[in-house]
């Protein structure tokens, strides 16, 4: 099984006051193992309901979502979420909060194995030292650094993250993006993530799938080739620059306007 | 230093105000039977000291017992109304109406239900004045969890009853130690209201009523200065109990 995460023809629909409200319709994306997929689209297209099929907290309509060549009905204990949104438990340090899904997922796993996972992970991310403080005594970006690491604790197949970035500055953000970077080279995994930012998707994506407007499918697919290891000055390259040009024509053909004229 | 100031302060209002309520007395000339003074309680409190100490233990316990009632219902019916829609629909306007009710008036229906059963009565319109602001704190605070927490643990097959004691429970807190900051002062007053209207009564509010009887002016504003320190003693216990489970939530301040 080389595709970890299959989505095939998949169809959804959300029930309104006006009616049923199609938000999906013929969506198809494959992952392979050990690929980082970066979905991007206008606003409002099913983004987000895509991450929680992909978790199991949805089912399709019509369709199906195969994990690791078995077929998603429920939840499942392989996935990690990190949303815009931290949701970091404001009663627990950040050491205990990293820890969070190893309670659930490795009930039997000794405080002592959790505590020196979770330390690792936090020094990954530049957060040693900080395992004793409380959420709200960090910022906006530290929180998010510990999010993540609480997403890849126990070692998920597959991550999901929904827009993780988003209420970040610039700087902070691409700080995000190289520490995402180093964390893939040092536990690898297969993501998946949903993004606005073109920038953040040739940066951090192998592929990056372009959705059509509401109901989305797959519209486009641009295999990002650029070297695995990289750092942000690649953005300013000619061939970062033809990508996020392809990429935004997709993104105004889905937004309903015509490239050639806007 | 800073902690003398802690004590200092409060301790210091007290001393006025009871300078101020004195003079406010003797300026006008007020007998004893219009407003006793500060000066005449110490006589009340040395001749009845036996009956203020069985009187505040039997309001205190009797409170207590109502209170820790109110918050296990409370909970229960907070976790049922936060959970299921339905639930809410069908219990809110109950709960309001049965609110809104002068819990003055159930004293002759619980006294009828269960009659010469004081204590049982007592404790039973503590808990009756006391579990609302409980159950609707706790029903609001569980069903305005954010989705997101309750996915990340959804996500990894978490049951129901773990993402409760894990996320909702805990995230709760804060909301429920504001319910109970009220609920505390509500059941000593529903305890009270029951000492004073319901005959041979007991504890403080009993002792407020011999007061009256007797004419005893001193000893009604004995009594009334005994339930405000007890009123106090009451509250702080359970701010005590939120700075323990819920500390957390305070910020510090920057």
């Amino acid at each position: 099984m080389d595709n970890l995460i299959e989505i095939r023809g998949v169809r959804h629909a959300y029930k309104t006051k006006s009616g049923p409200l199609p938000v999906l319709d013929g969506l198809d994306i494959t992952v392979p193992e050990g690929e980082f997929c970066a979905v991007v689209g206008p606003s409002g297209c099913g983004k987000s309901t895509l991450t929680r099929l992909v978790a199991g907290l949805m089912k399709p309509d019509a369709g199906e979502v195969w994990l690791h060549g078995q077929k998603v009905t429920s939840p499942r204990k392989t996935v990690g979420m990190a949303f815009q949104n931290p949701v970091l438990l404001e009663w627990r340090t950040i050491l205990d909060n990293v820890i969070l899904p190893l309670e659930i997922v490795a009930p039997s796993m000794p405080r002592r194995d959790r505590v020196a996972r979770a330390e690792a992970l936090l020094e990954m991310v530049g957060l040693a030292g900080f395992e004793a403080k409380r959420p709200s005594e960090l910022s906006g970006g530290m929180r998010q650094r510990a999010s993540l690491c609480r997403a890849i604790v126990h070692k998920p197949d597959v991550l999901i993250m929904d827009e993780p970035f988003g209420a970040l500055d610039n700087f902070t953000r691409e700080d995000l993006w190289q520490t995402m970077h180093d964390l893939r080279a040092k536990e690898p995994f297969t993501a998946v993530l949903i993004t606005h930012d073109l920038r953040e998707s040739v940066f951090l994506g192998d592929q990056v799938v372009v959705l059509s407007g509401r109901p989305a499918r797959t519209q486009f697919i641009l295999n990002v080739d650029l070297t695995q290891d990289r750092d942000i000055d690649v953005l300013y390259t000619q061939k970062a620059a033809d990508m996020l040009h392809t990429l935004r024509d997709q993104i105004k053909i889905a937004q309903g306007r015509d490239p050639e004229a806007a | 230093m800073d902690s003398l100031r802690k004590i200092a302060v409060p301790v210091g209002a007290i001393v006025v105000f009871l300078l101020f309520w004195e003079a406010l007395v003797q300026i006008n000339n007020w007998p004893n039977y219009v407003m006793a003074s500060p000066s005449d309680l110490p006589a009340a409190y040395a001749q009845f000291w036996e009956l203020f100490l069985v009187g505040s233990w039997q309001t205190l316990w009797r409170t207590v017992a109502g209170l820790a009632l109110a918050v296990l219902f409370g909970l229960l019916l907070g976790m049922i109304m936060g959970f299921s829609r339905i639930a809410r629909d069908a219990l809110y306007p109950l709960l309001v109406g049965f609110n809104a009710i002068p819990k003055a008036t159930l004293v002759p229906v619980l006294a009828l239900l269960f009659i010469g059963q004081h204590d049982f009565n007592t404790v039973m319109m503590a808990f009756l004045i006391s579990f609302f602001p409980i159950a609707v704190s706790v029903g609001i605070g569980l069903s305005t969890l954010e989705p997101e927490y309750r996915d990340i643990l959804r996500s990894l097959g978490a049951s129901r009853f773990t993402i409760f004691r894990k996320i909702a429970l805990p995230k709760t807190l804060p909301e429920f130690f504001g319910a109970l900051k009220v609920s505390v002062t509500l059941a000593f007053i529903g305890t009270n209201l029951v000492e004073i209207v319901s005959p041979h009564g007991r504890g403080l509010g009993a002792l407020f009523l011999s007061g009256q009887t007797n004419s005893n002016y001193p000893l009604m504003f004995a009594v009334l200065i005994a339930l405000a320190i007890l009123g106090i003693a009451l509250y702080y216990g359970v701010v005590a109990l939120e700075r323990i489970f819920a500390g957390w939530a305070e910020r510090q301040a920057t």
